[in-house]
């Protein structure tokens, strides 16, 4: 088992119902200070809904969500929209990429820093008359822009149009943009899913050297099982709303009640389990990536 | 009491109008997600076209009342279908996964277009028409003379609306080209991929909107005798209201809100002041929309992340 | 190389035919009511019919012939395209005893096919080339050019418009000239929410007029001068917009544009009908003019309440001019500060978070933006800017009533700004002359200009769905925009709209 010393996320019995469709039901996790925690699970799950809970789009039918941030406590689920961001510190990531895509890459990353160049430019005002506190403040946020596109190679392509970026790229800087903000928690809903092998290892490498540059967690969705066995150092699976596994990547792997989701109910105990494991990654992988 | 039922009976037939052109709003956002600003006008043309066949067909000499009816009826609901289909292939089709307002402001655009398509060729003033049908039914007398009555034409007009709407509850429930329809409302891409032929079934929508919109015009211009180019603003406005107030993409929805706005805007007429019903159906309009933004029948929606 | 494989006329003959007489067939249903019977007034006030079947035949004709041009150039022959094209525009002009309207159509009709014609032929489709550019791209470069431009036309502008009252010193030229500034002041104002935000208003006439009636009630009631009520005007205005917004400003789009379209309406009949307060249909009648800067007043007579008059204290021979140049200035002034305030805002946090909203709220709000707070920033500014308009437009009037603040107005002003270039400022200005100066001067085309305008909306949408100008720079560079690369926006591959 993974030791969870100081949780930054506690989600408890968290269930999130539309209608008569339970699409979470009951799940509850935590998740470390700054470890990388993958969300597994074949096509809903109900993963996205997690998400999209945690990050305030979906307000949950029950359950709690925690967030520990400087020694003080968010609950998510009592928490508008935009503070769960901009107080607590969740950034996230989309599945179908949400860049602003008439934009370019420099005021992509801007936009994310919104809130405190909002404050610097005395909400318009001081920056209506070019004060010289907003300027330093501007210059301030395109150094921290600065930062990141040479983090995500893209300090080339700053004036580009973001929607003129190819798909890699474009996951690359979503992920900027949500470090713009200055999280404490990162959410990426799969960031590989339609990325070549060699974009795949070049996103592992930027997500572990964020957590390890960076005082953030990360709470991963992803089908890619290399990505997840690779670098996660927690897994949490999830079928039919509920979880069915919790522990560390090698134990996950070769839990029994994994793999029969995977692959259902018939084949279980005929496979060796690392043949099985190897048929699940086969499974969950998306079948078209550009889809 | 006798006004009050009077201003029900009003209500009610007023309401069937607003429904049929509810109808229309409603199916095309049902399908195509946008707000057919120009419905209205359609409306508009629809009543003008009715008004021409009537003055057409006196020329002509045609003098059995059953007969014209049927004539212009549907005379006006092919012609205006014509004018729905054409508004669709030209303004809106292009527009298929455009910037997200294009579709509206190219509404808003054909509505004026319409509006001073018919001024220009039609002239500014109100046009009137003599009664087509007169007398009716007296329900109740009051002491002091007044009476509640019901007009043949009243009569007429609800009992159109009721087979209209049997009919075409029956065309989507149950013919092919409604499984269509609503296919393409659920997934489109997913539509054309099983063979329904997406352009075309829009295009349908369309057209049956604009007949039942002709419909509308037609007994809307023989209920109130006048029609003018600038009509079809306001009611279209109203109608509009009733497919919210009904919520928007259920058909069941744009009925029930067009009775229930021409009820609102009879008693209020009849009891408050006539000068404001209007601000009274828009007062509707936008506190439907605050705190009810699916409407009675509709189903809540959630932003898609 | 490969030969181009030319389709032969036998194939391509039927196709045309049948979409040409498709076209014809379509134009018969919708023009044999509408255009072939004209309703006139007969005997005993009732209602009878004329015939028009002269003018639904020529309607048919054009639109079979003008489609079969289209349809041919289209299908690889553009050199029958634009022989149909030379013979439309020919007939038109050579038949006797066309209305002038139907020939301009004609006219029109035939060089635009021919014109389409001239450029396939120019540039045919070549497998071994890239396909021409699209007409929708080099209007890009256009806006483009212009948006590189932006300081050079800028200054220029200003210069003319400047110059402008003493280039044409005759009442109509100024008239004219405030008249369109008024509507490029409101162009700009609305541009903030449109253009910059992305919301559709439909009721900004609504603002407009509580800035007229700001003015007109406080002057009548209170004896305020203009001076004084501008301001004030712009606040209430501001605060209309804050408490109108409020509750609809999270609504989704199209809903939002519909209700804004109720509340314009409301104002509009609260106006016409509560007359003991603001004067119901009739309106407010002598409102007062502006003084100059409360120094002077523009009298004939040497001194006026206390005042003297304008061109005593400047030792001028008096003429009624001074005071139309002094409105001009006036509304030259607003409006540069409406475009002073728009452009600095725009690289602002808060202007670049309007144009995040407009491309996508719902990253907006994973960001941290809230979306409610600053849609209501641009809502309020976009109003008060109404709000000075409509001050100004009392002042000039002289008189107000219910009939100036009509949906038409709103929809005039709408289209400025959509024709123009959703964002772009010169494209406000181009678009404003068009809209509100060309009728102007034609005046024979006055009462065709609601019409076009209607068909000119539908055009650029369905043309260039952003606007005429429509060019975005970004409001902050990392290399100077020099090495701004990608493809155009016309070329990136349609990308799926996400359902």
């Amino acid at each position: 088992m993974i030791d969870v010393q100081a949780p930054l996320l506690t989600v408890d019995h968290l269930t999130m119902r539309f209608g008569g469709l339970t699409a979470v039901d009951d799940v509850s996790f935590q998740a470390g200070a700054t470890d990388i925690t993958a969300v597994i699970g074949p096509n809903g799950a109900g993963k996205t809904t997690m998400f999209n809970c945690l990050t305030g789009f979906y307000k949950p039918t029950e359950g709690q969500l925690a967030l520990s941030r400087n020694g003080a406590t968010h609950y998510l689920e009592r928490m508008e929209g935009h503070l769960i961001a901009a107080k607590a510190g969740v950034a996230r990531t989309f599945q179908n990429i949400r860049l602003f895509a008439n934009m370019s890459v420099l005021e992509n990353l801007l936009v994310a820093q919104h809130n405190k160049l909002m404050k610097a430019s005395g909400y318009s005002i001081a920056g209506l008359f070019g004060l010289p506190s907003y300027r330093r403040a501007e210059r301030e946020g395109i150094e921290l822009a600065k930062y990141w596109l040479d983090k995500v190679r893209l300090t080339e392509r700053a004036d580009w149009e973001a929607g003129n970026l190819p798909y890699g790229a474009q996951r690359r800087l979503e992920i900027a943009r949500a470090m713009c903000t200055n999280p404490r928690l990162l959410c990426l809903d799969e960031p590989a899913a339609g990325l070549n092998p060699r974009e795949t290892g070049e996103l592992n490498e930027l997500i572990l050297s964020i957590r390890s540059d960076h005082e953030v967690g990360v709470l991963l969705i992803e089908h890619d099982m290399s990505v997840v066995m690779k670098i996660s150092d927690h897994v949490i699976v999830l079928d039919y709303g509920r979880k069915i596994a919790d522990g560390a990547p090698e134990a996950v792997r070769n839990d029994p009640a994994v793999i029969r989701a995977y692959l259902g109910e018939e084949e279980d105990d005929a496979l060796p389990p690392d043949v099985a494991a190897d048929l699940a990654r086969d499974a969950a992988q998306p079948r078209d990536p550009g889809a | 009491m006798e006004y009050f039922l009077q201003q029900v009976i009003n209500g009610l037939t007023l309401g069937a109008i607003y429904g049929l052109i509810a109808i229309g709003y409603t199916m095309v956002y049902g399908i195509i997600g946008m707000i057919n600003f120009a419905h209205g006008d359609i409306f508009m043309i629809g009543a003008f076209i009715s008004l021409m066949g009537f003055l057409l067909l006196g020329l002509l000499g045609v003098g059995w009342l059953p007969l014209t009816l049927l004539i212009v009826l549907i005379a006006s609901m092919m012609l205006t279908a014509a004018y729905g289909w054409t508004v669709e292939r030209l303004a809106y089709r292009p527009l298929r996964g455009s910037f997200r307002l294009a579709p509206l402001i190219s509404a808003i655009g054909m509505s004026l277009f319409l509006q001073n398509y018919v001024q220009l060729l039609q002239g500014a003033r109100a046009k009137p028409l003599p009664p087509v049908i007169e007398g009716g039914f007296e329900l109740m007398r009051r002491p002091d003379g007044f009476t509640a009555t019901i007009s043949y034409l009243q009569i007429l007009i609800i009992l159109l609306t009721v087979v209209l709407m049997i009919a075409f509850t029956f065309l989507i429930q149950r013919t092919s080209l409604g499984r269509q329809q609503r296919s393409c409302e659920q997934d489109k891409t997913m539509a054309a991929l099983i063979g329904v032929n997406v352009d075309r079934t829009i295009s349908i929508t369309f057209v049956m909107g604009a007949a039942l919109a002709a419909v509308a015009g037609l007994v809307y211009l023989m209920r109130y005798g006048v029609i003018d180019f600038f009509e079809g603003f306001l009611v279209g406005i109203k109608a509009f209201t009733a497919a919210v107030l009904g919520g928007i993409g259920s058909l069941p929805g744009a009925m029930l809100g067009g009775l229930l706005i021409g009820m609102i805007e009879a008693l209020w007429s009849g009891y408050f002041s006539v000068q404001y019903k209007d601000v009274a159906v828009f007062g509707v309009l936008v506190l439907v929309l605050i705190f009810r933004p699916s409407g009675l029948l509709g189903k809540p929606e959630i932003e898609k992340v | 190389m490969a030969a181009v494989q030319r389709p032969s006329m036998d194939d391509v003959l039927p196709r045309v035919g049948r979409e040409a007489a498709l076209a014809g067939l379509v134009t018969l249903a919708l023009t044999a009511t509408m255009v072939g019977l004209h309703t006139v007034p007969g005997a005993q006030s009732r209602l009878t019919l004329e015939f028009r079947f002269g003018d639904v035949l020529m309607a048919v004709v054009l639109v079979f012939f003008g489609r079969m041009a289209l349809a041919f150039t289209r299908e690889g022959f553009p050199a029958y395209g634009l022989g149909i094209g030379v013979l439309i525009v020919a007939g038109s002009l050579l038949y006797p005893g066309l209305p002038t309207v139907v020939e301009i159509m004609g006219v029109g009709a035939g060089a635009i096919v021919g014109i389409n014609a001239v450029w396939r032929l120019a540039r045919p489709m070549r497998p071994d080339r890239p396909p021409p550019k699209t007409s929708a791209q080099l209007m890009d470069d256009v806006a483009a050019w212009v948006q590189r431009q932006s300081v050079v036309i800028g200054v220029v502008g200003v210069a003319f418009a400047i110059a402008l009252p003493f280039l044409f010193p005759d009442r109509s030229s100024i008239d004219l000239a405030t008249l369109v500034m008024t509507y490029i002041m409101l162009g700009w104002g609305l541009n903030i929410v449109v253009g910059l935000a992305g919301l559709l208003d439909l009721g900004y006439v609504a603002f407009y007029a509580v800035g007229a009636y700001s003015y007109g009630l406080l002057a009548q009631y209170f004896d305020f001068s203009f001076w004084l009520c501008l301001p004030l005007a712009g606040l209430l205005a501001a605060f209309a917009g804050l408490i109108l917004g409020f509750p609809v400003l999270r609504l989704r789009g199209d809903y939002f544009a519909i209700v804004t379209l109720g509340f314009g309406e409301i104002i509009r009949v609260v106006l016409q009908n509560w007359s003991s307060f603001t004067g119901g249909p009739d309106g407010i009648a002598s409102i007062p003019r502006p003084s100059f800067f409360g120094i002077a007043e523009f009298t004939s007579a040497p001194e006026a309440d206390g005042l003297p008059s304008f061109h005593t204290l400047f030792g001028l021979e008096f003429t009624p001019l001074h005071r139309l140049i002094f409105l001009y200035y006036l509304i030259l002034i607003l409006a540069l500060v409406v475009n002073a305030v728009s452009l600095r805002i725009r690289r602002l946090p808060l202007g670049r978070s309007w144009e995040a909203l407009r491309e996508d709220d719902v990253a907006c709000q994973s960001l941290g933006i809230n979306r409610r707070n600053i849609k209501l920033a641009a809502f309020t500014i976009s109003a008060m800017f109404g709000g000075f308009a409509g001050s100004f437009f009392a002042t000039r009037q002289g008189f107000i009533s219910p009939e100036s603040f009509t949906f038409i107005e709103s929809a005039i002003v709408l289209a400025i700004v959509v024709l123009g270039g959703m964002g772009s400022q010169t494209g406000v200005v181009l678009a404003a002359i068009l809209i509100i100066g060309m009728p102007e001067l034609f005046r024979e085309l006055e009462e065709y200009r609601m019409l076009i305008f209607g068909a000119a909306m539908v055009i650029i949408m369905v043309w260039r769905p952003r606007g005429l100008l429509a060019h975005r720079v970004p409001t902050v560079t990392l290399h100077g925009g020099r090495r701004k690369g990608g493809p155009s926006p016309g070329q990136r591959p349609e990308q799926v709209p996400a359902e």
